[in-house]
């Protein structure tokens, strides 16, 4: 979309305020990711720049907000010995991202490997009443997470599941599968489904057919929607806030309840390392993009 | 064909006649398919759909009062609610708070009929303290005791709470009231507070959904006709909000608007402001609109752009090698073809911030709760189930309808990610 050279003043004046709009949409969508940075390194508990940030001052900068990940909620942040087995077991941030991270993972195990195998039979032609069906796979990713919510946490305290880890698996693992089903049917698409007989032709099982032949084509599209899957548990706080008893916080739920109550620069410390983690995820998903173009002989773009 | 051929069927190589085998076959392919997906469909019956419909059970089915007061309930449900309140339902009454009180019962059973009429609960409390020394004939002793028992209003909250089988939440839901005779009459009017927020909700979902796609538009369009590494690289800072946890986000935003926050400093730096007047730009309903907008973008950006990469470049300079100007070009040809992607997105937007709850319950201070908000609000603070799951069976109708409608126009297969 470049200039053409025979282009008049209009033509060019609205061509480059077209840019600045842009410009300025990119940066509304970018600043507040950014700017959490550097007000996480502030000295002062405060939201906002000091002038001594601004002026570039060391001793503005810290990195208390960081240390407080660490320490907050330990028995005895002065001790010198078993410090970090105190701040693993009581620190109350490092306690909610194991939970996090633990509750992500076996969400997104239990909704990628069923996910996947729901997508390959949808994908199926002779799929009955594929629409309809699809339309309810889908249906966890619309529905307000409030009532899904409100939904699991009457049925699983009849089951005696509420506050436990399995009944937060469980429904995480709901929410997940809807991305799992569009990704991985997204790429079974371009999927020739011819292999899949020719595997069979040859005398191959429908388990050895399936891992040998399918699955490694379809690879990219399961992983991706793994790490849909893992994010949508990992950045999920309304179903914790309901289900979840104290032990069980997760990193939203402990921000959540932070930006509420006492609100300090160590959510800004743990929103950064959060922004870290989705660039690494973001960074994993675009090499998964690259290779699996590479592989189709496409160019990569 | 010969005659006989006609009449004779083809038969498949074990002898059963072709169409039946081909039909086994089909039928097992279909079963085939099926079983890859029941695994799934079970699980989500399982944790989702029977759950959702035990929450939403409580907005029609409430047994406080018939569970707690059997008696009460029984002779209620044959009193006409006109005559006179007869001694047989005293009698009943007194004998029910007995055992509730004792039972410690009273509480729960005051508290549904004082969502009927309020100012009740103290007076079962306080009656069913002295239920057990009250003497026949009951309907004085308990007259004697608060003189409101002979009004028949609370005889008429307690005939409504009674029916454990009821629409009078899903009435209170659209600001309706269900009376005593069954019927159903408006809400006084200080009192119609759901409709409201049901129309705020759209109205604040509608407005994202505009800010979104005003927002959206151009820059999808620019990364469209963009080389794909330069636009790629822009994607990247559509993606990275995408990824990014909306706790953070909201965080971020409270930081860059709150009065002390980066924009009011910068505001004050330029002097567009002075230090005393700081722009309030967060807890209200303007905090909300910014965050949520800002949130959703990508769900616009992200179906715009996969529709306007698909477009030709050809289309727009035929139009201008036939004379028209960019404007007509861009409004005649270009734009009619992104339709598809706006429907798209603006749906995809509108679904999602309808349901909204996070943003809204950390930025939204009072003018900016959404319904999510208040149905969470009596989950948790009133403990009023059956209103919240009533006013959840209203919240996901609307949903439901916006998904079918996007079912129709879009296609659910087409939903795509990233």
């Amino acid at each position: 979309m470049s200039l053409p050279i025979y282009a008049g003043w209009g033509e060019r004046l609205w061509y480059y305020t077209f840019r600045v709009i842009c410009g300025l949409i990119f940066l509304f969508l970018i600043t507040p990711i950014i700017i959490v940075i550097p007000l996480s390194f502030n000295v002062e508990p405060y939201f906002s720049f000091t002038s001594g940030m601004l002026s570039l001052d060391p001793d503005a900068f810290s990195l208390r907000w960081y240390k407080d990940i660490f320490t907050n909620g330990m028995a005895n942040p002065d001790a010198t010995t078993g410090w970090w087995a105190d701040s693993w077991n009581n620190a109350q941030w490092l306690r909610s991202m194991r939970n996090s991270f633990f509750i992500g993972i076996c969400a997104t195990i239990i909704s990628t490997s069923i996910g996947t195998l729901a997508a390959v039979g949808l994908s199926r032609s002779e799929m009955p009443y594929k629409n309809q069906i699809m339309a309810l796979l889908i249906s966890p990713m619309i529905v307000p997470l409030v009532i899904t919510a409100a939904g699991a946490f009457k049925a699983f305290s009849m089951l005696g599941l509420a506050y436990t880890y399995t009944g937060l698996i469980l429904a995480h693992a709901v929410l997940g599968t809807p991305f799992v089903i569009i990704t991985v049917t997204a790429t079974l698409v371009g999927f020739d489904q011819s292999l899949v007989r020719a595997a069979q032709s040859m005398g191959a099982t429908p388990f050895r057919t399936f891992f040998k032949v399918q699955m490694p084509l379809i690879l990219p599209g399961v992983i991706s929607g793994a790490l849909f899957a893992f994010i949508t548990s990992f950045d999920e706080v309304v179903v914790v806030i309901q289900l979840a008893a104290a032990e069980q916080r997760t990193i939203p739920r402990q921000m959540f309840s932070g930006i509420r109550e006492q609100i300090s620069p160590t959510i800004l410390a743990v929103a950064t390392i959060l922004v870290m983690i989705s660039i690494a995820l973001l960074a994993t998903l675009e090499m998964i993009r690259r290779r699996s173009e590479r592989l189709r002989g496409l160019s990569p773009s | 064909m010969s005659q006989t051929a006609d009449k004779q069927p083809v038969l498949a190589a074990d002898g059963t006649p072709l169409k039946q085998a081909l039909d086994a076959a089909l039928f097992r392919n279909r079963m085939r398919a099926f079983m890859l997906v029941l695994p799934l469909l079970l699980f989500l019956f399982v944790t989702f759909i029977i759950p959702i419909g035990i929450f939403l059970s409580f907005g029609i089915h409430d047994p406080v009062f018939s569970k707690f007061m059997p008696k009460t309930s029984a002779v209620l449900s044959d009193w006409d609610t006109t005559s006179e309140p007869t001694e047989d339902m005293y009698a009943a009454l007194v004998a029910d708070m007995v055992v509730a009180r004792k039972d410690k019962t009273i509480g729960r059973a005051a508290t549904r009929v004082n969502r009927e009429l309020s100012g009740t609960r103290s007076l079962f409390t306080s009656s069913a303290r002295k239920a057990a020394k009250l003497e026949a004939p009951f309907k004085e002793s308990l007259v004697a005791v608060k003189k409101q028992w002979a009004d028949p209003e609370v005889w008429k909250a307690m005939k409504v709470a009674s029916r454990s089988w009821t629409l009078g939440y899903y009435a209170n839901a659209l600001d309706y009231k269900q009376v005593a005779d069954g019927s159903f009459e408006p809400q006084p009017e200080n009192r119609q507070i759901h409709v409201p927020l049901l129309v705020k909700t759209l109205w604040i979902s509608l407005q994202v959904t505009l800010y979104c796609l005003i927002l959206g538009y151009p820059i999808a369009y620019l990364m469209s006709n963009l080389p794909a590494r330069t636009s790629n690289l822009l994607m990247i800072l559509v993606l990275l909000p995408f990824w990014t946890s909306i706790l953070v986000r909201t965080t971020a935003w409270i930081a860059m608007l709150q009065s002390q926050g980066v924009l009011n400093d910068l505001f004050v730096l330029f002097g567009v402001t002075d230090d005393d007047n700081r722009y309030s730009m967060i807890y209200n309903k303007l905090g909300t609109l910014i965050a949520m907008t800002h949130i959703l973008l990508p769900f616009m950006v992200l179906p715009l752009y996969s529709v306007m990469r698909g477009i030709p470049p050809s289309y727009v300079r035929a139009a201008k090698s036939m004379g028209a100007t960019n404007w007509t070009a861009f409004s005649r040809i270009y734009a009619p073809q992104t339709i598809p992607g706006i429907g798209a997105g603006a749906i995809l937007v509108f679904i999602v911030a309808i349901g909204y709850y996070i943003t809204p319950a950390l930025v939204g201070g009072q003018d900016g709760q959404m319904i999510s908000n208040v149905i969470a609000f009596h989950m948790k603070s009133s403990l009023n189930w059956s209103l919240a799951a009533a006013l959840g069976g209203v919240l996901l109708v609307v949903v439901m309808t916006l998904y079918w409608i996007y079912d129709r126009v879009v296609g659910i297969d087409n939903m795509k990610l990233g």
